[in-house]
């Protein structure tokens, strides 16, 4: 995830420190991985080279970096253009699974049980996001669900793959 | 609209009712069958006016005697013929009997004879020879001792299961005097007989047609519906590939008109089987050739041609309420509620139109026919106009109960219209049951309550005609087993002159010569010895008694009955002449005239008296009438018989009451056939759900208690409806033909019974595949 | 081998055939009370033949299932109806409602065959309606309600007489997501708080991770996966 669009996104309601933004930031977006300082320091100066923000002041007194930045109007160009421009959808065509998969019929290991182990792993991830979905409020519902759609989509395909161990072994065979 | 788009249709419709796999055959074959009972009924129907004419003819053809009485007979030659009327009845059967004795060899032939019997043979025919070989008619070979040597022809008889013989005699000439002898020259009636029908028979012919063809009408629009929820679906996916909704309709009336027209074919083939069984079947010693048994070429058209229509109509006018949608069968929104007002109408319009008709009874009766049948069948009809009403507002007002219950009523708020419309067959036949069964028990009762006859002291009586000696007939009455007590009356006349004068005595009175027991029967006599004679003091009406009774005065004795050589044996009015006063006797009459003991009769009188004998009989003694009935004739061919029981002459009803309990039953059971076919569609249908409430636990016994509260409460409430329809129309023709009233709950509640019989049947047979279908099968979804 | 302990419900070596196709072939199951166990696999497998031997809809060739202490197995059908109306609830996929009876009716339908009186029924099944936020759909019939509504309506009915066990065979299978994970949230939620166990037959990942573990079955054979861990 491009972290400065999402900064210069947080700025576009008005200036801010960049601390009120690390804030912002954790608060909405960063639920697993919060936002370390230096990370918003070397953003928003690389941003402020790139002329997408300007200072809107220093405050006085107080901690090392006090500075208040607002974003320009080629800061919020740039932000539109990243909202638009489509994401590329992820492609897994490189799966550790199908490997791991391949690896045992050739091994002559048993690959339903590899399969049946790695639902049971997936699984106990979904009890977990869907547990925490229950308790959490709407934005925690979507991000899980995001996940757990993911990971049906990993079942299923080891559904398929089981249903088709067969075929598959005759196919590595060969 | 093109006709060739609808003749497309209808003949895709065709295919589809022949081509749906085992249910569509099932389903077609059913309506087939339904259709040809209700077409054979049609045709029969239809064939009842050549019936009735070819028995006119016959009968006409045949005609000797009453017909000609009264007419002039010709004289001796050697074209006529004497013939002796000699009917009689075999356990309430009766029998056509005839004494020839041709005067020449070119004698007038009856129908159906080749050549007259000689003395002591007879020809019979078919229905006769059966029951003289067959051990019923043993006492009736003593009665009719003649050898058999031919049968009657079939012009010579009026129906199949007619009773009938012609017997050779040689000794009528010795009964010329007698009024059941006459001489033809010819047979027929030589001039039509006006005789017009009896009003209330004709008003009972018309009903019965109304009752019977009404629930066939009924039936044949619920046939062409059997498995009609199917066949919805069918159309559903039938409108999916892109027929409109006008094509859909019309393809469902091509299933329809195929069922109708095969129910043609077995229409047919029912009426011909039907037909040659009608030969052998008699009802109300009616019987019928098959041969008679012709549809009438118009109005058998017409039932081939208004069955499919009205099956096409039917269909139409059923799928009008039903919008069939690509996904399925959507029923228009929640249907208006019923509404009371016009099917209430109907019956109160038919009431109406018979009420002016009330009172008119059978001596003056004039029944407008048109108006017999509106009204009837408006009354009828006002059974399936109410019915769905009725079961809409009772279904809707049911509650409580346990879950069998509850499930069942429910289901029958959601769809009263389709419960009311599977019980309407059932309920019209019921209601023209109930109301027949009533008609006839009235009518029964007022042709046979011989109420003046005094049944505690003779159950029958025998006259014989004047010149046989009745002290020997006493005595042989007196050796019939089973005859208790025989009462013996001479009967004649005494006129102030000469019978032989031609216009006969001015004055006369009755005579009656008897016993003294014999006549304390007929008057109150303080004292009696033989030789005593007694003048019967009347009240009213006998001013020729007062006249005569006049000791010393010489009066003649003789028959009024035998005219041409009327004796004339003189008697004087003895000066011991006492007075007695009349009771009623066992005709419940009372008796005017002179009583005399045996004695004080001249010797030479015997000839003019006829017998008069009351027999009081132990009826517990098996053929006791039939072996009177035999002494009698065995005494003189020409007794007279008349048994006093009421009971005897109602069962001349019972087999008509019998055919309609078991036509009426045979309607039911259709019926019952056909809620059967919607029970089992349904329950099909409720497959998934069956099993899932068999999942929780529901208990088999809740589910078929269900089915069966599910058919029980609208065939009840249809019966229910049925009773009071039927009820009501049976006074109203009670009261047309002014019969007292009488409810027969009898008969009510035989068809009430008989529609429980069919709610438990069709129940009972639901079951296996309700249990199959309660199966954990059904929850499998593979 | 004795069921485990503090089992609720459990299965051991189950056979049964159709006619030739093995639908099990020795399957064993078990459960806790207030478990919620998922049973999962392709279809055909013989999840939903499982489900039915352990509710006792369909007995079992061989095997023993033990509920309770009893031998559900060596039951007459008589007292397995019995133990079905009293101590567990269902819930199918669809075709489950009675069309001519209210909502209402429905969910009072298992209270009233066990003989409570309808007046009594209907209020606890209201009660139970208002849980699963239907209590306005009392009146309507089931054709009136949406798929969503009629299997919360479903749910209700499963947990009106308070059962120990819920066989729920894809109670989610003719929804969309949406209303499919409401309805599980609701299912195990209302179980949970009853302490009821449920029996989860769904071949849905997302369904399956309602429940506190998973049972595969592949072509008749069970494998646990907790225990196998």
């Amino acid at each position: 995830m491009s972290i400065g669009h999402t900064l210069l996104g947080l700025l576009e309601s008005g200036p801010r420190h960049g601390y009120d933004l690390k804030r912002a930031f954790d608060e909405k977006f960063g639920h697993d991985r919060p936002l370390h300082y230096g990370q918003v320091y070397s953003t928003m100066s690389r941003l402020l080279k790139n002329g997408l923000v300007e200072v809107d002041g220093i405050e006085a007194g107080g901690g090392p970096e006090r500075k208040r930045y607002a974003i320009t109007e080629a800061g919020i160009t740039d932000v539109e253009r990243w909202l638009a421009t489509p994401e590329r959808p992820e492609l897994y065509l490189q799966s550790t699974l199908y490997t791991k998969v391949v690896l045992a019929l050739l091994t002559h290991r048993d690959a339903a049980d590899l399969l049946d182990t790695q639902r049971s792993e997936h699984l106990r991830t979904m009890r977990a996001l869907t547990d925490r979905k229950r308790k959490g409020d709407l934005a925690d519902q979507l991000i899980c669900d995001h996940a757990l759609f993911h990971l049906e989509a990993d079942l299923r395909w080891l559904e398929l793959t089981a249903a088709r161990l067969d075929k598959l072994r005759e196919a590595v065979a060969r | 609209m093109n006709v060739r788009q609808w003749a497309r249709d209808l003949r895709m419709g065709a295919r589809f009712a022949f081509t749906g796999g085992r249910e569509g055959w099932i389903r077609v074959l059913l309506t087939a069958v339904g259709v040809g009972l209700g077409v054979a009924l049609l045709l029969l129907t239809t064939a009842v006016p050549s019936v009735l004419s070819a028995r006119d003819q016959r009968s006409d053809a045949r005609a000797d005697y009453p017909d000609r009485y009264g007419h002039e007979q010709p004289a001796k030659a050697d074209d006529t013929l004497l013939i002796a009327k000699l009917d009689t009845t075999y356990h309430d059967q009766d029998i056509r009997g005839r004494l020839v004795q041709p005067d020449g060899p070119r004698a007038t032939l009856a129908p159906g004879l080749t050549k007259y019997p000689a003395a002591g043979d007879m020809v019979v025919s078919p229905a006769l020879k059966e029951l003289l070989e067959s051990g019923e008619g043993k006492l009736l070979r003593e009665r009719i001792p003649y050898r058999v040597v031919g049968t009657i022809g079939e012009s010579g008889l009026v129906g199949s299961r007619e009773l009938a013989y012609y017997a050779g005699a040689d000794d009528l000439d010795q009964h010329r005097d007698n009024w059941q002898v006459a001489r033809l020259d010819g047979f027929g009636g030589t001039e039509q007989m006006s005789e017009r029908m009896d009003p209330v028979l004709i008003l009972l012919v018309v009903v019965v047609l109304v009752a019977l063809l009404m629930p066939v009408a009924v039936f044949i629009a619920a046939a062409v519906r059997f498995g009609g929820e199917r066949r919805d679906r069918r159309l559903a996916a039938l409108r999916l590939v892109g027929s409109d909704s006008r094509m859909t309709h019309r393809i469902a009336a091509g299933e329809a008109l195929a069922g109708a027209l095969l129910g043609l074919v077995f229409g047919t083939v029912f009426f011909l089987i039907g037909r040659q069984a009608v030969g052998s079947v008699e009802i109300q010693g009616i019987s019928v050739f098959p041969g008679d048994l012709n549809p009438t070429p118009v109005l058998a058209a017409c039932v081939a041609l208004a069955v499919p229509a009205a099956a096409v109509l039917v269909t139409l006018f059923a799928l009008r309420g039903v919008v069939i949608e690509p996904l399925g069968v959507v029923r228009t929104a929640k249907p208006a509620r019923r509404r009371l007002w016009w099917r209430l109408l109907l019956p109160l319009v038919g009431l109406a139109m018979l009420y002016p008709m009330f009172g008119q009874g059978r001596d003056n009766g004039d029944f407008n026919k048109l108006l017999v049948i509106g009204g009837v069948l408006l009354l009828l009809a006002g059974v399936t106009a109410l019915l769905p009403w009725f079961v809409e507002a009772v279904v809707g007002r049911l509650g409580g109960g346990g879950v069998a219950w509850q499930l069942a009523v429910r289901r029958l708020q959601l769809s009263s219209g389709s419960a009311a419309r599977s019980v309407n067959g059932i309920a019209v036949a019921v209601a023209g049951a109930i109301a027949l069964q009533m008609f006839f028990a009235g009518i029964e009762s007022d042709y046979t309550s011989q109420t003046r006859y005094d049944l505690d002291r003779a159950q029958m009586s025998v006259t014989i005609p004047a010149g046989t000696p009745l002290a020997p007939v006493t005595e042989k009455f007196a050796a019939v087993k089973g005859v208790r007590k025989v009462t013996a009356l001479g009967v004649g006349s005494a006129g102030d002159k000469s019978w032989r004068t031609g216009e006969g005595p001015d004055n006369m009175a009755q005579i009656a010569i008897g016993d003294c027991a014999a006549l304390r029967d007929v008057a109150a006599l303080p004292s009696c010895h033989d030789g005593d004679v007694f003048a019967l003091d009347v009240s009213w009406n006998d001013e020729d008694t007062k006249a005569l009774a006049k000791p010393g005065r010489t009066l003649h004795l003789g028959d009024s009955e035998v005219s041409g050589k009327a004796l004339d044996v003189k008697w004087t009015v003895p000066q011991g002449l006492r007075h007695a006063r009349a009771v009623k006797d066992a005709n419940g009459m009372e008796r005017g005239g002179f009583l005399m003991t045996p004695s004080a009769l001249p010797a030479q009188a015997v000839r003019a008296i006829s017998g008069e004998f009351y027999l009081s009989l132990d009826e517990s003694v098996p053929d006791v009438k039939e072996r009177v009935r035999n002494a009698a004739l065995a005494a003189d061919p020409f007794a007279n018989m008349t048994v006093w029981t009421s009971s005897e002459e109602s069962t001349k009803f019972v087999a008509v009451r019998k055919g309609l309990l078991v036509g009426a039953t045979c309607v039911l059971l259709l019926i019952g056939a056909s809620l059967l076919v919607s029970q089992l569609e349904q329950l099909r249908e409720r497959k998934k759900l069956l099993s899932a409430l068999v999942a929780f636990g529901t208990r088999r016994r809740t589910l078929s208690l269900s089915v069966l509260w599910q058919t029980a409460v609208p065939v009840a409430l249809g019966l229910l409806l049925a009773s009071v329809v039927g009820l009501t129309l049976g006074m109203v023709l009670l009261k047309m033909s002014r019969t007292p009233l009488s409810v027969h709950w009898s008969s009510v509640l035989s068809m009430a019974g008989i529609g429980a019989g069919v709610v438990l049947l069709v129940t009972l047979l639901s079951l296996p595949p309700l249990l199959r279908l309660m199966r954990p099968d059904g929850l499998r979804t593979e | 081998m004795t069921p485990p302990p503090g089992s609720l419900l459990t299965a051991e070596n189950l056979y049964k055939a159709y006619g030739p196709t093995n639908a099990l072939d020795g399957a064993g199951f078990s459960i806790h009370p207030g478990e919620v166990v998922a049973i999962m696999g392709p279809s055909g497998s013989g999840k939903s033949t499982l489900l039915h031997c352990l509710a006792g809809i369909v007995t079992p060739d061989s095997g023993t299932i033990t509920y309770d202490g009893r031998v559900l197995s060596s039951m007459s059908d008589t007292e397995r109806s019995a133990l079905r109306r009293s101590e567990f609830g269902f819930v199918f996929q669809f075709g489950q409602l009675v069309p001519e009876l209210t909502c209402v009716e429905n969910v009072a339908l298992p209270l009233r065959l066990n003989g409570t009186p309808r007046k009594e029924a209907e209020r606890t099944a209201l009660s139970w309606m208002q849980r699963l936020e239907v209590d306005d759909l009392r009146g309507k019939r089931p054709g009136e309600v949406s798929g969503g509504q009629g299997q919360r309506v479903a749910i209700a009915r499963a947990l009106v007489t308070g059962p120990r066990v819920v066989f729920a065979d894809e109670p989610t299978g003719a929804l969309d997501s949406l209303n499919g994970e409401r309805v599980m949230e609701l299912l195990t939620e209302a179980a949970r708080s009853t302490n009821a166990a449920v029996v989860l037959v769904t071949h849905e990942a997302r369904v399956a991770a309602y429940s506190d573990r998973e049972i595969v079955v592949r072509d008749g054979k069970s494998r646990d996966m907790e225990r196998a861990v």
